[in-house]
């Protein structure tokens, strides 16, 4: 991974919300934009290819300054969950320093959130990342509806986070998880830097 | 296996108060004089009060004192997860041995010890083998030995018999100082009064403390300065308020975990900056600290670290990992290099030029200095003097070429060929060349042609061409025997083709010497043979009479002073085709001479080669009168033409005769 440039002193990470359609990672987006000072955030932008197709997917640059002496910034992507945009989707998730998979807590969205799992699994897999080197953090979006229509933290776990990676429940309409999920994905990313394991 | 010794963690990075001075003196003591005073020496602490940190400085202070002491630091967990696998595998017995060599052991989190049975006698056992062997245990645990459920009762005495003794939190100017210093580390200035507005705030547990700093420093990094009335708001109440943790899995045991807040809190993207920042500075203090062990680490084996300083005070300039890999891979070359040195030239092993990673073309160039001084070229053999080749009308061109040669090396005649039968003297004359350069100061290789073409063998099967080349190439003359012997050898031609070109464009002589004609030596080729050609020529006719006798007189003056000059006239009538001859011939006369403990005169010589009625020296079975031995063939033979001496006869024998 090309996070850090030592020789600039800077460090980059590439963070790519994915997910199936209407599950929420746009909000998320918006929630943190709405959040972060002017002066830390870039405009959020869509981006078009050079047939001027618009290419629906969200970007937000955060630029969060010095750290210890490193110029860190943040970028952060969705992707156009409908299943017609998988070109679009391979092309954000390419060289992403770490993934959030916005899952639907609806029950009747359940397959919709496999689906979209195993679609990106393969995405990954073809651009030769090894899905379980990369940081990936669940976030189960739309707890705050009825307890009759969602699944539990826990049961979304045992269908969907099978490698037992970090997994958040959250609300992002009103905002709740979701810097919580920007934490624990940036942490799972930037420990990361150091892979060869922390001394002491 | 071992977690290694967290390099930060040493005494002088410990801010020493009244809560922790005992400690910290016991420790010491411990450190200066491992296994004497306190031991087992116990720390208990609650979390974040520096246990760990004072484990692993007693570790550093000891090595500091000595550094061939063996130091082991394992956590409680380590510890059962090793003994568990030694136990799984069998190796139980082998595990406990582990531990035999070790002069300070270190236990980090003992309290863990509650309810694993096994363990405790395991540990028991170990801490009862290190007492009474004098050596050093020190653990530490979050609550005293007694509190730790359900521990071994004699595991509680073996620590009260030591020393127990305990951490407070720090006091208000503990914490000052530790924040102070904590922001000097990160190099940041804070408003005044800042630090103290932290310390005022009940923060107990030093790490707690330190989250608060770096959510200051945060805030700051983010542009607006923290004034020290506003602390207690931008930290959300302090203590009240702990810093919030990512809900991430694997985070280590003992962090709080907020429940979820119901109502989002004032500022999320500072929170989130202050956590991000926090988590950068510990991978890059990670770093830090894997650069600071690499440098402990190849210090300790002797090396140089400068560059791996550098790196450290460039702020890490550079991607760490591959800046220790290249590190490493540097000293390995050395050691390569060390290594061969040491073949070389065994008095090169300590030269520090190998122990500096920075100045791999250093060590390259002394082992290129060692390989010429541990193998220089064959040099000429010191029995063969010019001023000892006898000069007559027949050779006088060959030797007056040689003269030529001394007197203006690489100038006039070059190459110099000189060209004879066998035993004529041209080995003599090439090794009297070479003794007279190699008077002058001159690097002077020297060797037969046979030698030539094994030793370029060896260089081809030790892939070490270049070497052999260079060897030569360093010589200012090359003089080389039976030229020859070159022929039929295209690898052996293109070489010396090589050598010949290098020599000659760099002026430098050349002598050779052939038993074969030029013009008649085949399997040469032209480019090298016409080479060959292009300097003198030089012939060494058989010895003439002349020679012959100056030849014998001289050996005989040699061995015997006052001989009667007939015994050299005589044996120079005799007929010999080469110098070699009439050495044999001299030889034999003097051997006959001693056995029989006659004078050397021209009657005994005649009598001897020609054959006497006096019994020879070495076949009394085989007397003639007239000189003539016949063999029992029938064939009649002189006995001068009869070989005496078979020399090497067992290497000829094909077949023993039974």
């Amino acid at each position: 991974m090309s996070l850090v440039n030592f020789a600039a002193r800077e460090i980059t990470c590439k963070i790519v919300y994915y997910g199936p359609g209407r599950s929420g990672k746009t909000t998320n987006l918006q929630y943190i934009f709405g959040r972060v000072p002017e002066s830390r955030r870039g405009r959020m932008v869509s981006l078009a290819t050079h047939t001027d197709r618009t290419l629906f997917f969200d970007f937000l640059p955060l630029d969060l300054g010095s750290i210890s002496g490193f110029a860190t910034k943040f970028q952060l992507y969705t992707v156009p969950g409908q299943s017609y945009y998988a070109s679009t989707r391979r092309l954000v998730l390419q060289g992403a320093d770490g993934v959030v998979f916005v899952a639907d807590s609806q029950a009747r969205r359940l397959d919709d959130n496999v689906e979209s799992l195993q679609d990106m699994q393969a995405n990954l897999l073809e651009q030769g990342v090894d899905v379980r080197q990369l940081p990936v953090v669940f976030q189960y979006n739309k707890q705050d509806l009825p307890g009759d229509l969602i699944l539990t933290q826990a049961e979304l776990d045992d269908a969907l986070n099978f490698r037992a990676v970090p997994s958040l429940a959250a609300d992002a309409l009103h905002g709740g998880g979701v810097f919580e999920t920007l934490k624990a994905i940036s942490e799972s990313v930037l420990r990361r830097l150091a892979a060869g394991g922390p001394v002491g | 296996m071992t977690p290694p010794l967290n390099p930060y963690f040493r005494f002088d990075t410990m801010v020493v108060g009244t809560a922790n001075r005992l400690a910290v003196t016991a420790a010491r003591a411990v450190a200066e004089t491992p296994g004497a005073v306190y031991n087992p020496l116990f720390v208990y602490a609650k979390p974040g009060l520096g246990k760990t940190h004072l484990l692993m400085a007693i570790g550093h202070g000891a090595k500091a004192i000595d550094p061939a002491i063996t130091v082991e630091y394992l956590t409680l967990d380590h510890f059962i997860e090793a003994f568990h696998a030694a136990i799984a595998s069998g190796q139980g017995e082998a595990y406990r041995k582990r531990f035999a060599d070790v002069a300070l052991l270190l236990v980090d989190d003992v309290q863990f010890l509650s309810g694993q049975r096994e363990t405790q006698a395991e540990l028991l056992r170990i801490v009862d083998a290190m007492q009474t062997a004098s050596r050093q245990i020190v653990l530490t645990s979050d609550r005293p030995p007694s509190e730790i459920e359900a521990l071994d009762e004699r595991l509680i005495r073996r620590f009260a018999g030591g020393l127990v003794i305990d951490i407070s939190p720090p006091d208000y100017e503990t914490k000052v100082a530790i924040l102070r210093r904590k922001a000097e580390e990160r190099r940041v200035t804070l408003a005044p009064g800042v630090l103290e507005a932290v310390a005022r705030l009940g923060l107990d547990n030093v790490r707690e403390l330190v989250g608060a700093l770096n959510r200051l420093i945060a805030h700051q990094a983010a542009g607006d300065e923290v004034p020290a009335d506003r602390v207690e708001a931008v930290l959300g109440g302090g203590a009240a308020a702990p810093v919030p943790a990512p809900a991430a899995a694997g985070e280590p045991a003992g962090a709080s975990r907020p429940a979820e807040a119901a109502a989002p809190p004032a500022d999320e993207f500072g929170d989130f900056l202050s956590e991000i920042s926090a988590t950068l500075h510990q991978q890059i203090e990670a770093w830090r600290g894997k650069v600071a062990a690499a440098i402990l680490r190849w210090e300790g084996e002797g090396y140089r670290t400068a560059r791996l300083e550098a790196l450290l005070e460039g702020e890490l300039a550079r991607d760490p990992e591959e800046a220790l890999r290249e590190f490493e891979a540097d000293v390995r070359k050395l050691d390569v290099l060390r290594t061969e040195a040491e073949r070389a030239a065994p008095d090169l092993a300590g030269s520090p030029v190998f122990r500096d990673p920075a100045n791999v073309a250093a060590a390259e160039e002394l082992l290129e200095q060692a390989r010429e001084g541990a193998h220089p070229p064959p040099a000429p053999s010191p029995l063969w003097r010019l001023d000892a080749v006898v000069e007559t009308a027949g050779n006088r061109v060959a030797v007056q070429a040689a003269q030529a040669v001394l007197a203006e090396p690489g100038e006039k005649y070059n190459p110099l060929v000189l060209v004879g039968g066998s035993g004529v003297g041209k080995t003599h004359l090439l090794h009297g060349i070479g003794n007279a350069l190699a008077g002058r100061g001159l690097r002077v290789a020297c060797l037969g042609t046979e030698e030539f073409t094994s030793e370029l063998i060896e260089a081809i099967d030790r892939d070490a061409v270049a070497q052999w080349r260079k060897r030569y190439r360093r010589a200012d003359a090359l003089l080389l025997d039976d030229v020859h012997l070159v022929a039929e050898k295209s690898r052996s031609q293109d070489e010396l083709f090589l050598l010949f070109n290098h020599f000659l464009e760099h002026g430098r002589q050349m002598v050779f010497t052939s038993a074969v004609a030029l013009p008649q030596l085949g399997g040469v080729e032209s480019r090298l043979l016409t080479r060959l050609e292009g300097g003198l020529v030089a012939e060494l006719p058989p010895p003439d009479r002349e020679i012959r006798q100056r030849v014998a007189d001289r050996l005989l003056t040699e061995k015997v002073p006052e001989v009667d000059p007939e015994v050299a006239a005589y044996i120079a009538g005799r007929p010999a085709e080469s110098v070699r001859a009439v050495q044999g011939l001299v030889q034999r006369v003097l051997v006959a001479a001693e056995t029989q403990q006659a004078k050397v005169t021209a009657a005994l010589a005649r009598a001897v080669l020609e054959g006497a009625p006096a019994r020879p020296a070495r076949r009394p079975s085989a007397p003639r009168s007239s000189g003539l031995v016949a063999p029992g063939n029938g064939g009649v033979r002189s006995r001068e033409k009869m070989v005496w001496d078979w020399p090497g006869i067992g290497e000829r024998l094909i077949e023993e005769w039974r």
